[in-house]
């Protein structure tokens, strides 16, 4: 424990920091709700004379059909990617094969490679297949490429189940099938929340692929807010209502469950 | 101690093979999607990358390295070569020193300590594009920080992501070495954004050193400080790899926040390999070109990766 002085100077640069993290928020929040004429250069720290609310419809009116996109694309590719994450972390934690770790290797690197690096072949296959411009083709897309990350938070939460229940149900007959419907899919949902959260907001904020995959109508949202404030005259007070809708969803999951987006943090950064 | 290496290597003794065929039955198609979705693809862009498709058409004749070539001789990649290397230092260094303050700060038993953490990771749920519209407003040249610096009595105000000036700015063939004052803002943005991820990593460090080990040491006549130098940053240097290695990788491919933000920039001052490889590819429609900035891109990516995965296998296979 430190001395009082010491204890003041703590908190003094906690409160610091906590205004550098603060700060563009309250731009964000101030700026969308003045009007047009007030949303200026020289003003712009002022908080708004009075309220106005008009650049958040006019932003929804623009952002609406792209914020729908996001919804299902995002939703999508979270189930799909979390099912199949499940099933691979569990092959992996339970059912070690000879090589398995090499594989599991392979599979990871995949999480860390620049995307542009595949992206030139994958918009040859997905026009091949004729999913290239579509939801359908960026969910699986987002599936394929969640593949490493979601496989890899499963396996170290599987992990974390003791084999002796598993085994318990082996000697009860149980096999392959049976171990992971009966016994580790009821006792995943802790893992499923921090997958769940995780891929959600990885999939929502996604922007290369957003943008190089899908024109215009199919657009997600961070794509749309993106071209919002590429057109012709910079309407500021528009472009924050816009940012802070398209962040909304997002923030809104990171509120009310920060502590397993926290841990997915911590997990998908492999162990220390 | 045998209990616990056989839960580390768990392995469920197959009843039947029918189970082992299960599992590697069920684990085929993302072996398959691996396969082709990441190797067979890097390899088909190697392939490109060696071609002369570089118009709409595609064109697989076999030029050799020509494009990597023109690559290294044109003047926008070499500058992007040098924003990657200064975007690099300055976002790991900041947020590791920053994110190491932080930890520190909120590990004193502080009031409001869920607060603080909560507040200081928040901007990672985010996104990079929502990231870069409200900083690009922030440092608005003739807005925003800028407000504040005249009010301070700055003269000579930065213009920010519009300067061209690159301090201090050696000359190095065509290209100036130093950093450009316009990415100084594009690295502030990104700092915002993930030293709270820093911050979590090293509390979480600094939650699992365990208090006998102070004690030790305190018994032993250590002072605080020398706890500090000896005892616990030595107990976080595996987290402060981990983070330059996920930090590095994510400024290696930084592409939407520099899109949000700036763009190239004039001169190219605040120009991406990420950016470059977009532009060249799909605005410019040089495919070939293109896929040698991803290679590259790949490569840089690589270096930095495949010895810690490969560090991190074998310490496993270990136990």
């Amino acid at each position: 424990m430190m001395a009082r002085p010491g204890r003041i100077v703590i908190y003094l640069l906690l409160m610091l920091a906590a205004l550098f993290f603060l700060i563009p928020l309250y731009v964000m929040v101030a700026t969308s709700l003045k009007g047009l004429e007030e949303a200026t250069l020289n003003r712009m720290w002022e908080w708004p004379a009075t309220m106005q609310w008009e650049s958040y419809s006019t932003a929804w009116e623009r952002l609406a059909p792209h914020l729908l996109n996001s919804l299902y694309l995002a939703t999508a590719a979270t189930l799909l990617s979390a099912l199949l994450g499940s099933l691979n972390g569990y092959i992996f934690s339970k059912w070690r094969f000879r090589g398995a770790d090499t594989l599991f290797t392979l599979i990871l690197f995949g999480m860390f490679i620049p995307y542009q690096s595949i992206l030139i072949p994958l918009i040859q296959f997905l026009q091949t297949i004729n999913l290239y411009n579509s939801l359908p083709g960026l969910i699986l897309v987002h599936v394929v490429y969640g593949i490493p990350i979601t496989t890899l938070i499963f396996r170290n939460y599987y992990a974390g189940i003791p084999d002796e229940i598993l085994e318990a149900a082996q000697v009860d007959g149980a096999g392959f099938g049976g171990i992971y419907c009966r016994i580790l899919l009821p006792l995943s949902l802790p893992g499923f929340v921090v997958v769940g959260i995780w891929q959600f907001t990885q999939v929502w904020n996604e922007f290369l692929f957003a943008v190089t995959l899908t024109t215009s109508s199919q657009h997600p949202v961070m794509v749309a807010l993106q071209n919002l404030s590429g057109s012709q005259i910079v309407q500021w007070n528009i472009q924050m209502a816009g940012a802070l809708l398209a962040a909304l969803p997002t923030l809104i999951v990171y509120l009310l469950l920060g502590r397993y987006f926290i841990r997915g943090l911590l997990a998908g950064s492999l162990k220390g | 101690m045998q209990d616990s290496t056989r839960t580390e290597k768990s392995k469920l003794s197959a009843r039947s093979l029918d189970d082992r065929w299960k599992a590697f039955l069920f684990l085929l198609p993302t072996l398959v999607a691996v396969a082709v979705f990441v190797y067979g693809f890097i390899g088909w862009t190697g392939y490109v990358s060696l071609t002369g498709w570089n118009s709409l058409v595609p064109d697989f004749s076999w030029v050799g390295l020509q494009n990597y070539v023109a690559l290294f001789q044109d003047f926008r990649f070499q500058s992007d070569l040098r924003n990657t290397v200064v975007f690099t230092l300055l976002f790991i260094v900041a947020c590791l020193s920053i994110g190491l303050a932080l930890a520190v700060l909120l590990d004193q038993r502080i009031r409001g300590e869920t607060f603080f953490r909560n507040l200081f990771i928040f901007p990672m749920a985010l996104s990079f594009i929502v990231t870069g519209v409200v900083w690009q407003w922030i440092f608005n040249p003739s807005t925003g920080i800028n407000l504040w610096l005249d009010r301070l009595g700055w003269t000579d105000l930065p213009v920010w992501y519009v300067d061209t000036r690159i301090i201090p700015g050696w000359e190095w063939g065509a290209i100036q070495v130093g950093i450009p004052i316009a990415l100084i803002a594009v690295v502030v943005a990104a700092v915002w954004q993930l030293s709270g991820f820093t911050m979590a990593m090293y509390l979480a460090g600094l939650r699992g050193i365990p208090d006998t080990l102070r004690e030790a040491a305190r018994v032993d006549g250590a002072g605080e400080w020398q706890i500090w130098r000896r005892v616990i940053l030595p107990q976080l240097h595996p987290i402060t790899w981990s983070v330059v290695i996920i930090l590095g990788h994510i400024s290696l491919k930084i592409f939407d926040l520099v899109v949000a933000m700036t763009g190239p920039g004039a001169n190219f001052v605040t120009d991406v390999p990420g950016v470059f490889m977009f532009e060249t590819t799909f605005r410019g429609n040089h495919y070939a070109q293109g896929a040698s900035i991803a290679v590259i891109m790949l490569v840089l990516v690589s270096i930095l990766i495949v010895p810690y995965l490969v560090s991190q296998m074998r310490r496993e296979e270990r136990g």
